[in-house]
């Protein structure tokens, strides 16, 4: 029953600065693991989206949100409701293209890099970069192919840390080949 | 009232659990066989009634209903499908289906790293919540 009692207390919040630490744990040892920014931004990323295949589950067991009808309440839902569950933030929707296929996210107040600086040496290091993987991830479970990149972050000089999504397409649901 | 089985698959139609409660007739067939036939029906079905539904619908296929027993089917947006057969006066158990999702498999599967989402489970952990969860609904009979 134990189990069950943690449970209880979890009511979906921890410290942020526990999360930010352990995070920065993470990077450090990649970081220490590999030589070059882009190997470990891709580790990063993979991790990311092993995370967002499960996430996804999670998210929709709590928030019962089912399938959207178009990418921009998609971009609502990510910004309003998984950003504000799980990392207790609303980034901002904004630079919409023509075509209603890409968007960005603004993030002023990155809960995972609250303790860090970039070295000179790791200008090529997109430390956040678990999101995009997450957010990859998460969204290819809900049948979404989308692109997820940093476009600006606040840890290399930027005045803002901006995500870029970009739809790609819609992964239809296929019939397992049959023996007959 | 009964409940009779219950079968969850993921989005690529690989049965990922299969219990049964108070099942009196075989389909007289391989297991495998028969989760490819329920599979293959579900995704027939589900193409059919929103071909043929005269409305824009939200929800799709729910349950269908013979004189003997009732399917229900719930499908999240990630594609799980979850099939309850139960006796065929239970009314609409969406919700039920929904907490059985988030509050068994989603708790026991997915928070789980050893749990493959891919691979039948072989948790016992999640086999035991389940049937307690199922043995805990109130048109589980009392025996």
């Amino acid at each position: 029953m134990s189990r069950q009692v943690a449970r209880g207390v979890d009511t979906k919040k921890i410290s942020s600065e526990l999360f930010a630490l352990t995070y920065g744990s993470i990077v450090a040892q990649l970081v220490n693991d590999y030589e070059e920014d882009d190997e470990i931004n891709k580790q990063l990323d993979k991790m990311g989206y092993n995370i967002g295949i499960r996430i996804i589950e999670d998210f929709l067991a709590r928030s019962g949100i089912g399938r959207c009808t178009d990418f921009r309440e998609t971009a609502d839902i990510i910004s309003k409701v998984a950003f504000k569950m799980f990392l207790g933030i609303t980034p901002v929707v904004t630079n919409w293209s023509s075509t209603g296929d890409e968007f960005s996210l603004l993030i002023e107040n990155n809960p995972l890099t609250e303790f860090v600086e970039l070295p000179d040496n790791h200008s090529q290091l997109n430390y956040s970069n678990i999101i995009c993987g997450a957010m990859r991830g998460a969204l290819e479970m809900v049948q979404l192919d989308v692109s997820v990149w940093f476009v600006q972050d606040q840890l290399k000089g930027d005045n803002i840390t901006e995500i870029r999504l970009k739809f790609n397409k819609r992964l239809e649901d296929a019939l397992p080949p049959g023996e007959d | 009232m009964t409940i009779y089985n219950i079968y969850i698959f993921n989005r690529a139609g690989t049965c990922l659990y299969y219990h049964e409660w108070n099942r009196k007739k075989r389909s007289g067939m391989s297991q495998e066989e028969e989760f490819k036939l329920m599979f293959g029906m579900l995704f027939s079905l589900k193409s059919f009634v929103s071909r043929l539904s005269p409305t824009d619908q939200i929800q799709g296929l729910s349950s269908y209903r013979t004189s003997q027993y009732k399917l229900n089917f719930y499908e999240t947006p990630s594609g799980l499908k979850i099939i309850l057969n139960t006796d065929f006066s239970v009314g609409n158990i969406k919700d039920t289906l929904h907490q059985l999702y988030s509050q068994v498999f989603v708790e026991y599967v997915v928070k789980n790293p050893i749990c493959d989402q891919d691979q039948p489970i072989k948790s016992e952990l999640f086999n035991s919540k389940l049937d307690e969860f199922v043995k805990s609904l109130p048109f589980y009979p009392e025996t």
